[in-house]
């Protein structure tokens, strides 16, 4: 229980921290939101000027404290601003367009790639002596060395251009809506699956290797030895005795690839024109639409943090040494 | 003591590696009785922990029986199928592994790992009876039985070597191997194991075959003493008549390396040199180079395992009988 008090008040400390600094980092940069919204609305008269201004929390007349203090009261608030490249939007209201589309795309992506890559890793670290296990090897050391947005353009060209089998991007057919039920999700799917399969493809050979890695240093512990000489069926040892021993480390590295999902896959969303939240951050940037940018920020930094707390939540219900703080 | 329940026969067994075959157990030939301790000493790397893997048909991938046979109330173990090794493993034959503390799974309650190893060798046993026989092998170790719920890194190293000799006892076999299951504890715990040990020898009468460098600690609860020397016997007799007469001068040398509590001080020399590459063994008697009393015969001739007098060997050419 202390454990977990004490991973809460880092948690919460790093946060801090990290909206500070998400506060701090605009305001380094050269050129700052005020002079890129003037220069939008030109011909715009003084009077309204100021009223957008405002309207746009940019007060850069405020000492930096005072802005400061209104930064933390509104995102206390949820209030993030209003997006200048879609004005007059909120930013909540941009962000939360793109979030479900890169958590469902990425998550599942990335769920998938975990447990068969694992799975995979676990069977080639137990079989290790086998040819089969050996190309199994090689051929995800292979894959792993691809670029993945090069993965995706090559699955497009042959998939969806070559041969028409998938669509070329996007994340739903033009013409059918959230409403529709059934025939939206279904285009929802067919839509992902490419984009899907470009990210775990080309995540799963990592968790395999991990995994592996891991199996057949678990393997030469002297607790499998006993666990054969015991006579317990190979089943038994291969899962309770040597995987549930090597998965401690890839459930870490799981956690915090989940933080990861929030950044989205910029790269491969831009490859199949997915509305995500990585796209949305590169047209952000395109367009120096700061307030978008410093909410897309904070929310890769709360969703890293909040993956790193949840993984030494796992972490400490998995390994009894952790959950007793090391003490003997 | 009873009957002869071990017998080893001409033993070879070792590894093959890239650069050739290393026979770290080079002919061996034993027996163990019913009841019977037998002490195995020697050397780092003189094959007697190969022995013991050997015995358990528990050689890793590279290690092979060249030779020979063990045999088990005279069925061969080196002849049977895995299947067939399963059933006698652990059931029959158990061990007692060197490191106390890697010898447990980290995220298993030690009740479980007890638990799981009735389970999967008496098939007529329920749960709660695996349970209970469990906390009883506990208790003749001097554990309580709310440490069944403990995980491993919640005990001591004492404790959890004895939780490996409950492990060992707790399908009643005929026969413990125990490789140096004391190595990785402190002296006064290293103690309290090897009276447990002899203890529960004496209630249950299994026989034991110990296993150690250090020969201090054999002297005492031995009834048999073997000396292994790179891979070979190189003397072998009841533990009192190797220990009071020493014949061969390798293990005069091992007497020699641990100091007496209660004589005067003395120089205690050891035996200098390193024991010999399995690769490049020296022609004549092994142990020629590191020798004392080496003649020219010795770096020639390979001397024979001689029977000295009724219960005692040893390999070297200037032992005589009467001796």
């Amino acid at each position: 229980m202390k454990y977990v008090l004490r991973k809460f008040f880092w948690f919460f400390f790093a946060l801090y921290i990290a909206v500070t600094i998400n506060f701090i980092l605009p305001r380094l940069m050269p050129g700052d939101p005020a002079s890129v919204l003037v220069n939008k609305l030109q011909g715009v008269e003084e009077g309204s000027m100021e009223a957008i201004r405002a309207a746009f929390g940019i007060d850069t007349d405020k000492s930096i404290l005072a802005q400061y203090g209104d930064y933390l009261i509104n995102i206390l608030k949820g209030d993030l601003g209003i997006s200048i490249s879609n004005y007059p939007y909120k930013v909540w209201d941009v962000l939360s367009k793109a979030l479900p589309w890169t958590i469902g795309l990425m998550g599942i992506a990335t769920l998938f790639s975990f447990i068969i890559g694992t799975f995979i890793g676990i069977v080639v670290a137990w079989k290790r002596k086998t040819k089969v296990a050996n190309s199994v090897l090689g051929i995800f050391l292979f894959i792993r060395s691809f670029p993945y947005f090069w993965l995706g353009l090559i699955l497009v060209y042959f998939f969806a251009f070559k041969k028409p089998l998938f669509p070329l991007g996007g994340a739903y057919s033009i013409g059918v809506f959230r409403g529709d039920g059934l025939p939206f999700i279904k285009s929802v799917i067919y839509h992902g699956i490419l984009p899907g399969l470009t990210i775990a493809i080309s995540s799963m050979g990592y968790w395999m290797l991990t995994i592996r890695n891991n199996m057949i240093n678990v393997l030469a512990e002297d607790y499998i030895i006993v666990a054969r000489a015991k006579g317990l069926p190979l089943t038994q040892i291969m899962n309770k005795y040597a995987a549930r021993n090597a998965i401690l480390p890839s459930v870490s590295g799981f956690a915090m690839a989940l933080g990861f999902i929030i950044g989205g896959s910029l790269l491969t969303e831009m490859v199949f024109s997915y509305p995500g939240i990585g796209f949305m951050l590169y047209q952000a940037v395109q367009q120096q639409d700061y307030p978008l940018i410093q909410a897309i920020f904070l929310f890769i930094a709360i969703a890293v943090m909040t993956a790193n707390f949840l993984s030494d939540i796992v972490i400490m219900l998995l390994d009894p040494r952790v959950r007793d703080g090391g003490k003997k | 003591m009873g009957d002869i329940i071990l017998k080893l026969q001409n033993l070879e067994a070792g590894y093959i590696i890239k650069q050739g075959d290393i026979k770290a157990v080079d002919n061996v030939n034993f027996e163990l009785k019913r009841g019977e301790f037998l002490g195995i000493a020697g050397e780092s790397g003189c094959g007697k922990s190969t022995l013991a893997y050997t015995i358990m048909g528990l050689l890793e991938d590279n290690g092979r029986i060249f030779n020979g046979e063990i045999l088990y109330q005279d069925k061969d173990l080196t002849s049977m199928t895995e299947n067939e090794l399963k059933a006698i493993r652990w059931q029959n034959i158990s061990m007692v592994f060197q490191s106390a503390m890697n010898a447990l799974n980290p995220v298993m309650k030690i009740g479980n790992q007890l638990i799981d190893t009735i389970l999967s060798h008496k098939k007529d046993f329920t749960k709660r009876d695996a349970i209970n026989k469990s906390k009883e092998m506990l208790k003749l170790v001097d554990i309580t039985e709310d440490r069944m719920n403990a995980f491993p890194h919640q005990l001591s190293g004492g404790m959890k070597q004895r939780v490996m000799i409950a492990m060992a006892m707790i399908l009643e076999p005929d026969i413990i191997i125990m490789d140096e299951p004391t190595t990785a504890l402190d002296v006064v715990v290293q103690r309290t194991i090897i009276d447990k040990i002899s203890d529960l020898r004496k209630q249950f009468n299994f026989s034991v075959i110990f296993i150690t460098h250090d020969l201090s600690l054999l002297v005492e609860i031995s009834d048999k003493l073997i000396i292994m020397y790179s891979g070979q016997i190189i003397e072998s007799g009841l533990a009192n008549k190797v220990y009071n007469n020493p014949l061969h001068p390798y293990t005069k040398g091992l007497m020699n390396s641990f100091p007496s509590l209660t004589g005067k001080l003395q120089d205690f020399g050891g035996i200098p040199g390193k024991p010999p590459n399995f690769l490049k063994l020296p022609g004549g008697c092994r142990f020629h180079t590191r020798c004392p009393m080496k003649q020219d015969i010795c770096s020639k001739v390979a001397p024979p395992l001689q029977q000295i007098n009724n219960d005692h060997t040893a390999r070297c050419h200037f032992v005589k009988k009467g001796n």
